[in-house]
C-alpha cells in the first residue's frame, strides 16, 4: 500500500476501482485541520481527469499497471496482434479496446501497450505518423486561402480532413492524438 | 523559486507600513520567546524540537499565542507581535516550515473590530506595494458570512455544529463528497471544506467566515447566542487563507478540558504530546474578554504583491 507521502507525478493508484496516474499534486492544509494532498489524476482506462483531496496518512492501493513497448504486426477481423520487442511474445488485443486508434496504426510500428491486472487495456500510438493518402476527391490548386477541407482516407484506414490540394498518393503527417492533418511531406 | 529584489523591497515596505499602522492605532509591539516548553497543543500542528534546557525538552513555537495571552492577562493591551514561527512538515505554495506570523490582541473588543483591522491592513499592504486593491477586487468592505451559510450554499447540506461524526459523514456522503477513511469530526469537516467550500471561496472576493462549529473551537469561546458555534472567523482573500481570529476563551476549566482532549488525540495518533501550559491556565482568570488574531504575514505580502507562491516573498526560502 501507498500513503499520501508517496504521491508524486506518475504514481499509479486505484481510486473507486479504476487505475489512475497522478498528473499534479499540491500540499494543502486548512488552518486548524489536517494536511491534505490536492491530487489531480488521469483515469488510465477512460482518460477522464479526477481531482481529489487526499488526507495525510490516507492509504492508497497501488494500481497493477505496466506499459510495454510492443510492435504492431497485423489485424484480423476481431483483434490486433502485437509482439513484445524483447521476448517476441505475441498478444491479441480486441478491436474494441483499440478504439479510434485502429485507423492510425501502421504495421510494424512500435506502440506503448498498457496492461492492467495483466490484461492489455489500451494502446498509445506515436504522436505523429506519416501515411499515404489512398482515397480523396481530386485536388485542385488556387484555393489555399480559404482553409476549406475535404475528407481523405489514409493507408491505415482512418479518414482525415485535409486541404483541398491533397491528392491520392501524397504522403501526409498526422497528429494521432487529435487525428488532425499537419502537413504534406511529399507529392504523388 | 526565490524572492526577487523588487519582491524583497516590497516586503520591506509592507512590514514597515504594517508596524506604522499598529503604532497609529496605539498598539504596543512586544517580543515573546521562540523556544518554549509548551508549544501549541493543537492536533494538526507539529512543533520542531529545539533541544533541552534544565532537563526539559523545548520546541520552537508554532504561534506566539500562549505568551501573548499571558501579557494581555497581565494588563497589556492592545499588543502585537511580528515573529518567526515553525511548523514541521509543512511545505507547499502557501506553506513553509518557517514563516512570519503577525498576531495582535485587543482586550474588551468584539471580534468585529479585528475584521475591520484586517480590512485596513490589506489596504495598507497594497499601498506599500504600490498596487490598487480595487483593480484586483480586494477593496474593503469584505464579505461577511458564516460556516453554516457556506455549507448550505456550496456543500448542499445543513451543518449545525451539533451533529456527531457519524451524522456528518452521512450528510457529506449524501452530498456526494468522497470521504475516504476519515472518521474524526474535524477530518470529515475539512474534507467537505476543501472539496466544496474552499474552491468557492477562491472564486469569490475577500470573505470573513464567522461562527465555526464548536468541535473546531480550539481557543475560542462559545457564541453566547448559539453554543453550537464558537466566536471565530477566518479571512480568505485572493485564494489565500490569510488570518484566524478568536473571541478568546478565558475559562481555565474549559481550556484545560480542551488541552487534555487534544493531548489524548495526539497520543492516540502517535504524535508528540506537549506539557500543558500551566502558566497560561493560571493567567486566564485575570484575562479580560479579548479578541485575538493570527495573520500569515508572508501571505499578506503575497496578496499585496500578486505572488502565487510563498517562496516568491521569502529570502532564501529553501534554507
Amino acid at each position: 500500500m501507498y500513503d499520501t507521502s508517496d504521491i508524486r507525478k506518475g504514481l499509479k493508484i486505484m481510486i473507486d476501482g479504476s487505475p489512475y496516474t497522478v498528473v499534479e499534486f499540491q500540499f494543502v492544509k486548512p488552518g486548524k485541520g489536517a494536511a491534505f494532498t490536492r491530487t489531480k489524476m488521469k483515469n488510465l482506462l477512460t482518460g477522464g481527469v479526477l481531482e481529489r483531496n487526499l488526507r495525510s496518512g490516507e492509504r492508497l492501493e497501488p494500481a497493477d499497471v505496466e506499459t510495454k513497448t510492443m510492435q504492431y504486426l497485423y489485424a484480423d477481423a476481431d483483434s490486433f496482434v502485437f509482439m513484445d520487442t524483447t521476448t517476441y511474445d505475441q498478444v491479441q488485443i480486441p478491436r474494441d479496446t483499440i478504439g479510434d486508434s485502429a485507423g492510425f496504426m501502421p504495421e510494424n510500428t512500435n506502440v506503448e501497450v498498457l496492461f492492467f491486472n495483466g490484461r492489455a487495456v489500451g494502446v498509445t500510438l506515436p504522436n505523429f505518423i506519416e501515411q499515404a493518402v489512398v482515397e480523396a476527391d481530386p485536388g485542385f490548386r488556387g484555393d489555399t486561402a480559404t482553409g476549406a477541407t475535404k475528407p481523405a482516407k489514409i493507408s491505415t484506414g482512418a479518414s482525415v480532413n485535409v486541404p483541398l490540394f491533397i491528392n491520392v498518393g501524397d504522403v501526409i503527417k498526422i497528429d494521432t492524438r487529435t487525428g488532425q492533418y499537419l502537413e504534406r511531406l511529399s507529392r504523388a | 523559486m526565490q524572492a526577487t529584489r523588487p519582491a524583497l523591497e516590497a516586503r520591506g515596505r509592507i512590514v514597515r507600513a504594517v508596524r506604522a499602522w499598529f503604532e497609529r492605532e496605539g498598539f504596543l509591539e512586544v517580543s515573546t520567546p521562540a523556544r518554549v516548553r509548551s508549544p501549541g497543543q493543537e492536533v494538526h500542528l507539529d512543533a520542531i524540537p529545539a533541544g533541552q534546557t534544565g532537563g526539559d525538552a523545548h520546541w520552537l513555537i508554532t504561534s506566539p499565542e500562549y505568551h501573548l495571552k499571558r501579557l494581555v492577562a497581565d494588563g497589556l493591551s492592545p499588543i502585537f507581535e511580528i515573529c518567526r514561527c515553525w511548523r514541521a512538515e509543512e511545505s507547499g505554495p502557501h506553506h513553509r516550515s518557517e514563516f512570519t506570523m503577525l498576531e495582535w490582541y485587543r482586550a474588551n473588543a468584539p471580534l468585529e473590530v479585528l475584521a475591520a483591522d484586517c480590512e485596513a491592513l490589506v489596504a495598507v499592504a497594497f499601498q506599500a506595494a504600490g498596487r490598487d486593491p480595487l483593480a484586483v477586487g480586494l477593496a474593503a468592505p469584505f464579505t461577511r458570512t458564516s460556516v453554516r451559510e457556506l455549507f448550505a450554499r456550496h456543500a448542499g447540506f445543513t451543518l449545525t455544529g451539533a451533529e456527531t461524526a457519524t451524522e456528518l459523514r452521512a450528510a457529506a456522503e449524501g452530498a456526494g463528497v468522497a470521504i475516504g477513511a476519515a472518521t474524526a469530526w474535524d477530518d470529515l469537516f475539512y474534507q467537505v471544506f476543501l472539496d466544496r467550500i474552499e474552491p468557492a471561496l477562491a472564486r469569490s472576493g475577500p470573505t470573513f467566515v464567522f461562527d465555526w462549529p464548536a468541535p473546531l473551537g480550539a481557543l475560542a469561546r462559545p457564541n453566547p447566542r448559539d453554543p453550537r458555534v464558537v466566536e471565530r472567523f477566518e479571512l480568505y482573500a485572493g485564494g489565500l487563507e490569510l488570518a484566524n481570529a478568536f473571541g478568546e476563551l478565558t475559562d481555565p476549566v474549559e481550556q484545560r478540558r480542551r488541552f487534555e482532549e487534544e493531548a489524548q488525540i495526539r497520543a492516540a495518533r502517535g504524535k508528540a504530546v506537549y506539557p500543558i501550559d500551566e502558566a497560561l491556565l493560571a493567567a486566564l482568570p485575570q484575562m479580560p474578554p479579548t479578541a485575538g488574531i493570527a495573520l500569515g504575514l508572508d501571505r499578506l505580502i503575497m496578496l499585496a504583491t500578486g505572488a502565487g507562491d510563498i517562496s516568491e516573498v521569502q529570502a532564501f526560502p529553501g534554507a
